[in-house]
C-alpha cells in the first residue's frame, strides 16, 4: 500500500514544450487548451500544441516586440497577439484570406488592456482596467467591429470558456465580481456579487486574490469557487472552498462550502463534476462531490472530502522533456513539487479506479467509494421507480412534471460494477483472497445498506471465489445468516457443490423450502437421493400428493432395491387410486404396467389391493 | 423406582436415602508401544490420575485396558471396545492418535440406603450412565489438550516422552478438576455451537468490521466474533472453532464475568483501568495497558493439526457483550505497543458495534414477537453446522449445567440419540415417560430435534400435532420433514 494508492492520474499523453526562458515564452490558452511556445518573439517560430492535437501547429511571425498574450480563436481561425498595453494584433489563419496582420486599439481612452478572450471563432473581448469591449472580427476585411462595451474599474478578470462567462474583479477590495455572459454576438451583464473576505489583521489590507478564485461547470451549473484560507468563523480552523452558484438568470448565491480541514497552499481542479483540491504541503489531493449529502444549515451545505487525501499518481514523462503539461483550468499546480505543472486528470473517479488503478486501496476507502456510488445508484433507482409508477398511473408522458430520470455518469449499477470492476478484480491472482472476499462483502454490505436488492450474479461471484479457495465453512456461515439471498439458481449452484462439501445439500434444500415456489425441485432432489419416502411425505405435507406422477415415485422406489419400500409406495398409490377413482388399479395413462408386474412378481397377485365393493 | 426419589431431599425417604452422583475414579493415558517387554510396563504410562495410586496398581489397570481392547479387536478389528460396564464403574477407551490410548473410569451413581438393622446398603445404579455422553467427554478432553498443546506426536517430536509427559501433567492436572461428570448430558454429545440470531444488515456490518480490523492489524490470521457467548463469525475451520467455542464459553468468559457484572464504576472494575472512550478490554494478555511492565503473553493454540498444523496466539478482546478473538501466528510476538494499537483501533469500534447489535436484536425480537418463551422444552442440533439450541438448559456455567427438566428425561433424550445413531435414515421416536411427560425425538437430514411435552392426558396423535406446530413456528425456514 502507501505510495500506490491514487485516485488521480495525469493524462496519458502530456503536451510537451520547450522550457520557458528569456528567448522562449510559454503561454496557455484555457479556451482551446493550447500551449504556445513563442521563440524570440515569433521570429524563430511559434509552436502550438493542444491535448488532442497529434500534429502541433507551427508557424513564424515577425518579431514586433515582446508577446504579452497569444491565443487562437475557436477552430484556430484567427490568431490574436497582444504586444502592447493598448493594442492587439490579428492574423488570419483561414485559407484564401490575407495573412497580413491587422491591429485593433482599445476604444477607451487611457485604458490598458489586461488581456483578451475569444468567445467564438470570430468574436473577441478585450478586458481593460476600465471596462470590457466586445468586438466582432471581420477577417476578410481585416478589421474589427465594436459590438458592445461596458465601463467599470477592473482589477483582474477570469474567463470560463465552457460557459462563455467573464468575471471581472472590481472595487478596492477586489471582492465584488461582475459576471458577463457572451452568446452569438450579444453580451449580457449578470448581477454582480460580493465575495465575503475572511477577517484579516488590521495592518494588512484584505483583498481578493485572483489565485483564490476559479470558475467551473459542475453538474451542468456554473460555479465560482473561492478558496478561503481562513474560515470566517473563528472556531473552525483550516481553509475551505466556497461555491457560489451563478445561474443564467437571477442572482449569484452561496451554495456549498467544502471543508478542507487543513491550511497551506492549495490548487483547485474540477474533474468529472468533482472538485479536486490539491494541497502542496502534504502533496495530496482531496475530492469533493457536491451531489452527495452534506450538512445543511439552512442556506449553505457543508461538505467533507469524499475520500481520504491521496497523492496524484507519480507521473513519468514518456520522452525526456523539459516539462509536462496539459490543463483544463488555468490554475498552475506544482504537482506538489517545483516544476511548473498544470494538469488535467480526466479519468473517472470510480470504484474501478480505486480497485484496478491503485494497486491496493484500504477497505475503509473502498467502503466509502461503494457507499457513495450506491447512494447515487439508489437515488436513480428511486427516481426510475417513481417515474414508472407515475406513467402507470396514467400521467401523460408530455406532462412537464413528468421527466424521465437522467442517468448521469455517477450512476454505476450492479452489472456495471460486476462486469467492469469485480469480475476482473477477483481474477487478479496476486490479490490475497481474503482481501478479494472482503471487497465483495463490502459491496454487498453497501448495497444492503441502501436497500438495493443484490443481483444473484454477485452472490455467485462470492460463492465462486469462496469455493475456489476451499472456504466452504465461510460460505456456510454466510448462507446461515442469509447474506446470500435465496434464489433457485443459487440453490442449484449449491446442489452442484455437494460432492465437494456435503452440507451444501442441506443448505440447498433449506433454500428451496424458503422460496416456497420450488416444491417440484425439492421432490426431484429427494428422489435423486433415493429418499422416496421423504419426498412423498413432503408432497403430502403440502397437500400436493393427488397430482404427482405415480410412475416417477415407483421408478425411484424400484431403484432403491428395497422391496419393502417399493411395497409401501405402491400401496400408497393404490390407495390414492381408490380414493380418487374408486378403484385401486392404475389407469393406462399412468404407464405403471411395468411396476404392477414387478409388484406381482415379488409379492404375488394376491397382494394387490382389492377394489372395495359396496 | 429409583427415579421417584432422585434428587429429592425432602421426600419421605430422605432420612434413609443418600445419593451420590457419578464421579471420576481414574484417568490415564498410555502407549502400549513404549514398554512392550515384561518389567518395562511402567514406561507405557504417560499420565495417571490420581497420581497417588501405587505403581503396580497403575500397571495392572493399564494392562487390563490393553487386554480388553486387544480381546475385542478379535471380533471387530476396526472398532474395538469403546467402554466396559461393571457393577461399580464404567471405563471409556479412546485412541485419539495411533497407539495412544486415553482411559476414563467413572464410578456409577450410588444410592445409599438404610437397611432395617441400620446398616447402610450401597446400591450402584449400573444403567444410569450413557456411553455416548462420557465417550464424548473423553474425546473432548483430547480436543482441549490438542487445542492448547498440539498433538501427542508433535510433543514426541519436539522433546520425546519426557516433554509429552510434562505437557500432559501440566494440562490434565488442572483440566480434570473442571470436569463435572454429574452434569454431562446430550449437549456434550453434540458439542455444538450456539449461534447468535441476527439480521442480515447487522451481520454484514460485523463482517465489515472484522475485515477492516484484519486489514489494519495486518498480522491477524483468523478472527472469531461472539456476542452474548454465542457465535456470529468464525474464521477458523468448524472443528477447531467447536473446541475453541467450548473453551471460551465454559472457561474463559465465565472467569471474567464478575467484573463485567459489576459495571464500570465499581471497585472491582477500577482495578483494571480501562480507557474512558470505550469499553474494550483484553480477556487474554495485558490487564493494564498503562503499565509499562505489563506482560503481553497470550495463550497459544494449535489449529488445523491434520494438515497445516498452525500455532497461534489467541487474543481475546471484549467490549460489553461482544467478544472478538484475534489469532496471530505464534512466530510473531505481540508487543505492548501492538496491544495498545489494537485497543485504540478495536476498542471504540467494537463498543459501537456491540450497542448496535444489542439494539438491532431488541428490535428484531419485538418485531417477531417471540418474547414469550415457547411452552415446549426442546433441544435442536444440526450436525452440518453444529448449530445447537436448547430451551432445556438455562445456563451453562463451568461448574454445573442447570437444566430445567428432570434428569430422567435427559436420560431418555440420550437414549433416543443413541437409537438415532444406529441408522442413517430419518426417523422419529415418541416416548411416554413415567412422569406423564411425552418425549419426542425427530431426525431429518442430519438434524435432530428433541421435544419434551408436559401434557398429561394427551394421546399420540395430539402429541404429534403439537410437535408439528412447534416445527412450523420455530423451524419454518429450514427443510425439516414432519
Amino acid at each position: 500500500m502507501g505510495e500506490e494508492d491514487y485516485y488521480l492520474e495525469l493524462c496519458e499523453r502530456p503536451v510537451q514544450f520547450e522550457k520557458a526562458n528569456p528567448v522562449n515564452c510559454v503561454f496557455f490558452d484555457e479556451a482551446n487548451k493550447q500551449v504556445f511556445a513563442v521563440r524570440s518573439g515569433g521570429a524563430t517560430g511559434v509552436v502550438v500544441k493542444g491535448p488532442d492535437d497529434r500534429n502541433p501547429i507551427s508557424f513564424r511571425m515577425d518579431d514586433k516586440g515582446e508577446v504579452k498574450c497569444i491565443k487562437f480563436s475557436l477552430e484556430n481561425k484567427i490568431l490574436a497577439v497582444q504586444r502592447t498595453s493598448k493594442t492587439v494584433d490579428f492574423c488570419n489563419f483561414i485559407p484564401d484570406n490575407s495573412q497580413l496582420e491587422y491591429t485593433q486599439e482599445c476604444k477607451t481612452k487611457n485604458a490598458n488592456i489586461l488581456g483578451f478572450c475569444w468567445t467564438s471563432s470570430t468574436e473577441i473581448v478585450f478586458i481593460t482596467d476600465q471596462g470590457i469591449e466586445f468586438y466582432q472580427v471581420l477577417p476578410e476585411k481585416r478589421s474589427l467591429k465594436l459590438l458592445k462595451s461596458h465601463n467599470l474599474n477592473v482589477n483582474w478578470y477570469m474567463y470560463c470558456p465552457e460557459s462563455a462567462v467573464i468575471l471581472l474583479s472590481t472595487t478596492v477590495l477586489e471582492n465584488v465580481l461582475q459576471p458577463f455572459h457572451f452568446r452569438a454576438g450579444t453580451m449580457s451583464k449578470l448581477p454582480k456579487f460580493e465575495i465575503e473576505l475572511p477577517a484579516a489583521p488590521k495592518s494588512t489590507k484584505p483583498s481578493l486574490s485572483e489565485r483564490d478564485i476559479a470558475m467551473a461547470t459542475i453538474y451542468g451549473q456554473l460555479y465560482v469557487l473561492f478558496l478561503r484560507h481562513h474560515s470566517r468563523t473563528s472556531n473552525s480552523t483550516g481553509a475551505e472552498v466556497v461555491l457560489y452558484h451563478l445561474p443564467r438568470e437571477g442572482a449569484c448565491k452561496k451554495m456549498h462550502i467544502l471543508k478542507l480541514n487543513r491550511t497551506g497552499k492549495f490548487a483547485l481542479n474540477v474533474v468529472d463534476n468533482l472538485v479536486v483540491v490539491h494541497h502542496q504541503d502534504t502533496e495530496t489531493s482531496v475530492i469533493f462531490d457536491i451531489k452527495l449529502r452534506g450538512e445543511f444549515d439552512g442556506s449553505v451545505t457543508f461538505h467533507h472530502p469524499v475520500l481520504p487525501a491521496r497523492s496524484i499518481q507519480p507521473y513519468q514523462i514518456p520522452i525526456a522533456g523539459p516539462a509536462a503539461v496539459t490543463t483544463q483550468s488555468p490554475v498552475p499546480c506544482k504537482l506538489y513539487s517545483s516544476s511548473w505543472i498544470v494538469f488535467q486528470p480526466d479519468i473517472i473517479i470510480s470504484a474501478s479506479q480505486v480497485l484496478s488503478e491503485s494497486d491496493r486501496a484500504s477497505l475503509p476507502v473502498i467502503a466509502t467509494v461503494f457507499d457513495k456510488l450506491n447512494h447515487e445508484y439508489k437515488k436513480y433507482l428511486d427516481a426510475e421507480q417513481s417515474y414508472a409508477m407515475a406513467v402507470e398511473a396514467g400521467q401523460s408522458r408530455s406532462s412537464p412534471l413528468l421527466k424521465r430520470p437522467v442517468r448521469t455518469q455517477a450512476v454505476l449499477d450492479q452489472s456495471d460494477v460486476y462486469t467492469h470492476v469485480l469480475s476482473a478484480f477477483v481474477e487478479k491472482k496476486e490479490m490475497p483472497h481474503k482481501f478479494v472476499i472482503a471487497v465483495l462483502m463490502e459491496y454487498i454490505r453497501s448495497l444492503n445498506q441502501f436497500q438495493i436488492a443484490v443481483q444473484h450474479y454477485l452472490h455467485e461471484l462470492v460463492i465462486k471465489t469462496l469455493v475456489q479457495h476451499n472456504l466452504f465453512y465461510m460460505l456456510h456461515q454466510f448462507l446461515q445468516y442469509h447474506v446470500l439471498s435465496d434464489s433457485k439458481p443459487l440453490a442449484c449452484l449449491l446442489l452442484s457443490l455437494e460432492s465437494f462439501y456435503p452440507p451444501a445439500h442441506q443448505l440447498s434444500l433449506d433454500m428451496l423450502k424458503r422460496l416456497s415456489t420450488a416444491n417440484d425441485e425439492i421432490v426431484e432432489v429427494l428422489l435423486s437421493k433415493h429418499q422416496v419416502l421423504a419426498a412423498l411425505r413432503f408432497i403430502r405435507g403440502i397437500g400436493g400428493h393427488d397430482n404427482i406422477s405415480a410412475r416417477k415415485f415407483l421408478d425411484a422406489a424400484k431403484q432403491t432395491e428395497d422391496n419393502m419400500l417399493f411395497y409401501t409406495i405402491f400401496r400408497f398409490f393404490e390407495q390414492r387410486n381408490q380414493r380418487l377413482r374408486g378403484s385401486p388399479n392404475f389407469t393406462p395413462g399412468e404407464h405403471c404396467e411395468e411396476h404392477v408386474a414387478f409388484f406381482k412378481q415379488i409379492f404375488g397377485d394376491q397382494a394387490l389391493m382389492r377394489p372395495t365393493t359396496f | 423406582m429409583a427415579a421417584a426419589a432422585a434428587g429429592a431431599g425432602s421426600g419421605p425417604w430422605a432420612a434413609q436415602e443418600k445419593q451420590f452422583p457419578p464421579a471420576l475414579l481414574s484417568f490415564f493415558i498410555y502407549n502400549p508401544g513404549f514398554g512392550p517387554r515384561e518389567g518395562e510396563e511402567e514406561n507405557k504410562i504417560l499420565f495417571y490420575h490420581p497420581n497417588e495410586v501405587e505403581k503396580n496398581e497403575k500397571i495392572r489397570n493399564v494392562g487390563l485396558c490393553e487386554a480388553i481392547v486387544q480381546f475385542t479387536r478379535t471380533f471387530s478389528p476396526s472398532k474395538p471396545a469403546k467402554s466396559l460396564h461393571t457393577q461399580k464403574n464404567r471405563q471409556f477407551f479412546n485412541e485419539p492418535e495411533g497407539n495412544f490410548w486415553m482411559v476414563m473410569v467413572v464410578r456409577n451413581p450410588i444410592i445409599e440406603k438404610q437397611s432395617k438393622d441400620g446398616k447402610p446398603v450401597i446400591e450402584y445404579q449400573e444403567e444410569e450412565l450413557l456411553d455416548k455422553v462420557y465417550s464424548s467427554v473423553l474425546q473432548q478432553c483430547y480436543s482441549m489438550y490438542k487445542l492448547f498443546n498440539g498433538t501427542f506426536l508433535k510433543a514426541m517430536e519436539d522433546g520425546g516422552v519426557k516433554l509429552l509427559k510434562e505437557r500432559l501433567e501440566k494440562f490434565f492436572h488442572r483440566y480434570l478438576q473442571t470436569l463435572h461428570l454429574q452434569s454431562c448430558d446430550l449437549l456434550d454429545i453434540f458439542g455444538g455451537i450456539s449461534f447468535f440470531p441476527l439480521d442480515k444488515m447487522t451481520y454484514l456490518k460485523i463482517q465489515s468490521f472484522i475485515n477492516r480490523m484484519e486489514e489494519s492489524l495486518n498480522i491477524v490470521k483468523y478472527t472469531a466474533f461472539l456476542y452474548n457467548d454465542q457465535l456470529i463469525w468464525s474464521g477458523l475451520e468448524q472443528d477447531d472453532m467447536r473446541i475453541l467455542y467450548k473453551y471460551l464459553t465454559t472457561s474463559l468468559f465465565p472467569r471474567h464475568i464478575e467484573p463485567e457484572l459489576a459495571g464500570r464504576d465499581s471497585p472491582i472494575r477500577a482495578e483494571m483501568p480501562g480507557n474512558l472512550q470505550h469499553y474494550g478490554r483484553f480477556l487474554t494478555g495485558p490487564l493494564n495497558l498503562n503499565d509499562p511492565d505489563a506482560k503481553c503473553r497470550f495463550p497459544k493454540i494449535f489449529v488445523n493439526t491434520d494438515d497445516t498444523y498452525e500455532e497461534l496466539h489467541l487474543i481475546v478482546y471484549k467490549a460489553m457483550s461482544a467478544a472478538v478473538c484475534f489469532m496471530i501466528d505464534a512466530s510473531i510476538h505481540p508487543t505492548l505497543d501492538f496491544c495498545r494499537r489494537l485497543d485504540s483501533i478495536v476498542g471504540p469500534q467494537l463498543t459501537v458495534l456491540a450497542s448496535d447489535i444489542c439494539e438491532q436484536f431488541n428490535i428484531n425480537k419485538r418485531m417477531s414477537g417471540s418474547e414469550k418463551e415457547p411452552q415446549f422444552k426442546f433441544i435442536y442440533f444440526n450436525h452440518m453446522n453444529l448449530a445447537e439450541k436448547s430451551t432445556v438448559h438455562m445456563r451453562k456455567t463451568p461448574s454445573v449445567s442447570l437444566t430445567s427438566v428432570h434428569p430422567d428425561l435427559m436420560k431418555i433424550l440420550g437414549d433416543i440419540n443413541s437409537d438415532f445413531t444406529r441408522v442413517d435414515e430419518d426417523e422419529e421416536i415418541i416416548v411416554k415417560a413415567m412422569s406423564d411427560y411425552w418425549v419426542v425425538g425427530k431426525k431429518s437430514d442430519r438434524r435432530e430435534l428433541y421435544v419434551i411435552l408436559n401434557q398429561k392426558n394427551a394421546n399420540l396423535i395430539e402429541v404429534n400435532e403439537e410437535v408439528k406446530k412447534l416445527c412450523a413456528t420455530q423451524f419454518n425456514n429450514i427443510f425439516f420433514l414432519d
